[in-house]
């Protein structure tokens, strides 16, 4: 030990601390991840011949998608864009209605606890299941057609809702909410002028995004018989008539860009 | 806000008179709307169906009540193969959605038509649902797991690229700018402000999606993109409904242990 520090051994090159600062921890989840994936990949059974039959069959695939036609089947087409977006206004409306009372029974400030286990339990059944599962049992109740598409929809629409409403109000000012009880408001306007105003901004942005979702999602409700624009898309596949199908995915592709410029903007406008 | 002034009282009111002429116009217009809407939906309808849903209803819910339990031996390699097809899914997605966000962030894009080129592979990815994704990708790959999980991959692209080019866009300048002072390279200016800085959100977003392609794995099958979706569509078409709602169960359990594990994983880390 000389006096002085001995500063030749001090690292040259400084490295970045690691993002996981645990060394065990680290050292674990890097194991774990690999043993995983070799798993996962293991039990995967890729058939490598089939997917190399598969790279010609995928070329003509593709290739049959261009160019789009929107001509051939445009009556039809229009249908059932049309079909999807009343759909889809109607399963948001109704959707939100029946949130907003589930929503504020789920917050925790504003109700009794068996109100909040139960309107709880039933965003989370209805966030567990995608939409699609929700189709196919609205189509064995209802019949085929828009309906069970705006049932499931609608269905799908209360998880989304309700739990971010629920969120909001639980993350609301309790100030306000207290200033606005102190002058004898009775429930309702206590909910109507404390609480709204302040979750009602988030909650025009945010149906509008799941007006958005709702247009995005009626387009595969439709392949289980839900009706809506994805009927179409189903009917152009197993006809074959990929160009058809190519001009539909595109016709959806600039609806839900437009949709998404009017969420942002309408957002813009509301905050 | 306005105060109406009557001869022996002062009322407080929210809006004035116009403000709320406006918000009833709006009110009618949206409600005409609405009721279009569902005149054209209901014209579709048989209405016979619908009012014979509650026996429907009350039918199949009888059917499917038991579970059968002992069908869940034969659950474990689809629920594997969900969890795989999510899993995979989410890390292809992952490590294709990064240089993508880099290049769609305002701050970090090469160039502006690159940008262009980015947020067009962002849109794109996000409208077309894992459904007409996986749809497309058996006629190429044939059925099976390969499918499902490419189908996730390219779906989850969009979203998770969305939200790492937005918080990209929202980083600390300062410190980009105390590396670019020691005299780094843009790559190391990438890698040691830009980083550093969005690492947790990369994580985050991973989970957040994973725990949503979890979700969405589970009906994949229904297109013979492997999955547990595959057993339900064949119960389903088999009028198997004790099976059906076995499968329903699982599903339940495995979306909310991921839900839990995602949530706890996230707050770890944020």
């Amino acid at each position: 030990m000389s006096k002085s520090a001995d500063t030749s051994k001090y690292p040259e090159i400084w490295n970045k601390p690691p993002f996981i600062t645990n060394t065990t921890l680290r050292w674990s989840i890097i194991i774990g991840a690999l043993i995983y994936l070799i798993a996962a990949l293991g039990s995967m059974d890729i058939n490598p011949q089939r997917i190399i039959e598969g790279i010609p069959r995928g070329q003509r695939f593709i290739a049959s998608f261009f160019p789009p036609n929107f001509a051939d089947n445009r009556g039809v087409v229009w249908d059932g864009i049309l079909e999807s977006i009343w759909m889809a206004i109607i399963s948001t409306v109704v959707g939100i209605a029946l949130s907003v009372p589930i929503g504020l029974g789920a917050a925790r400030n504003l109700a009794p606890f068996w109100v909040y286990i139960t309107c709880r339990s039933i965003i989370a059944g209805s966030r567990t299941f995608p939409e699609i599962i929700l189709a196919i049992f609205a189509v064995k109740l209802f019949g085929f057609g828009p309906f069970a598409g705006f049932i499931a929809l609608s269905l799908g629409t209360i998880g989304f809702f309700a739990k971010l409403l629920a969120e909001d109000i639980e993350n609301s000012s309790e100030a306000q909410a207290e200033a606005v009880k102190a002058t004898g408001a009775n429930w309702f306007q206590w909910i109507n002028y404390s609480i709204q105003p302040q979750v009602m901004p988030r909650m025009i942005g945010l149906s509008v995004y799941r007006l958005d979702i709702n247009f995005r999602e009626s387009a595969v409700v439709g392949i289980v018989g839900g009706g809506g624009i994805g009927a179409t898309l189903n009917t152009a596949f197993s006809r074959y008539e990929f160009d058809t199908a190519a001009a539909i995915l595109l016709v959806i592709i600039v609806i839900v860009m437009v949709l998404e410029y009017a969420s942002s903007f309408l957002r813009k406008w509301v905050q | 806000m306005a105060i109406i002034k009557t001869d022996n009282e002062i009322i407080w009111k929210r809006r004035t008179t116009k403000k709320q002429l406006y918000i009833w116009l709006a009110w009618l217009v949206g409600v005409s709307i609405v009721l279009f809407a569902w005149s054209i939906i209901s014209e579709k309808t048989v209405w016979f169906f619908v009012q014979d849903a509650p026996r429907q209803a009350a039918d199949i819910g009888g059917r499917m009540i038991p579970p059968k339990w002992s069908y869940i031996s034969k659950l474990i390699r689809p629920v594997w193969d969900t969890l795989n097809i999510a899993t995979l899914g989410t890390v292809i997605a992952m490590i294709i959605a990064v240089p993508v966000a880099f290049c769609a962030a305002r701050n970090t894009t090469p160039h502006s038509s690159v940008r262009v080129v980015a947020l067009f592979i962002i849109v794109s990815s996000r409208s077309v649902n894992s459904l007409i994704w996986a749809l497309m990708l058996v006629f190429i790959l044939g059925p099976g797991v390969l499918a499902g999980t490419i189908a996730i991959g390219l779906r989850s692209i969009g979203f998770c690229a969305k939200l790492l080019y937005e918080s990209i866009e929202e980083i600390d300048e300062t410190q980009v700018e105390a590396i670019k002072a020691t005299g780094a390279s843009n790559l190391q200016r990438m890698t040691y402000g830009i980083l550093p800085q969005v690492l947790p959100t990369i994580a985050g977003v991973g989970i957040y999606r994973w725990d949503i392609n979890i979700r969405e794995s589970t009906i994949l099958g229904l297109v013979g993109a492997g999955g547990i979706g595959l057993q339900l569509s064949a119960s389903i078409n088999t009028l198997a409904w004790t099976q059906v709602s076995t499968i329903l169960l699982v599903i339940l359990v495995t979306v909310f242990i991921s839900e839990w594990v995602s949530a706890k994983v996230r707050g770890a880390i944020i």
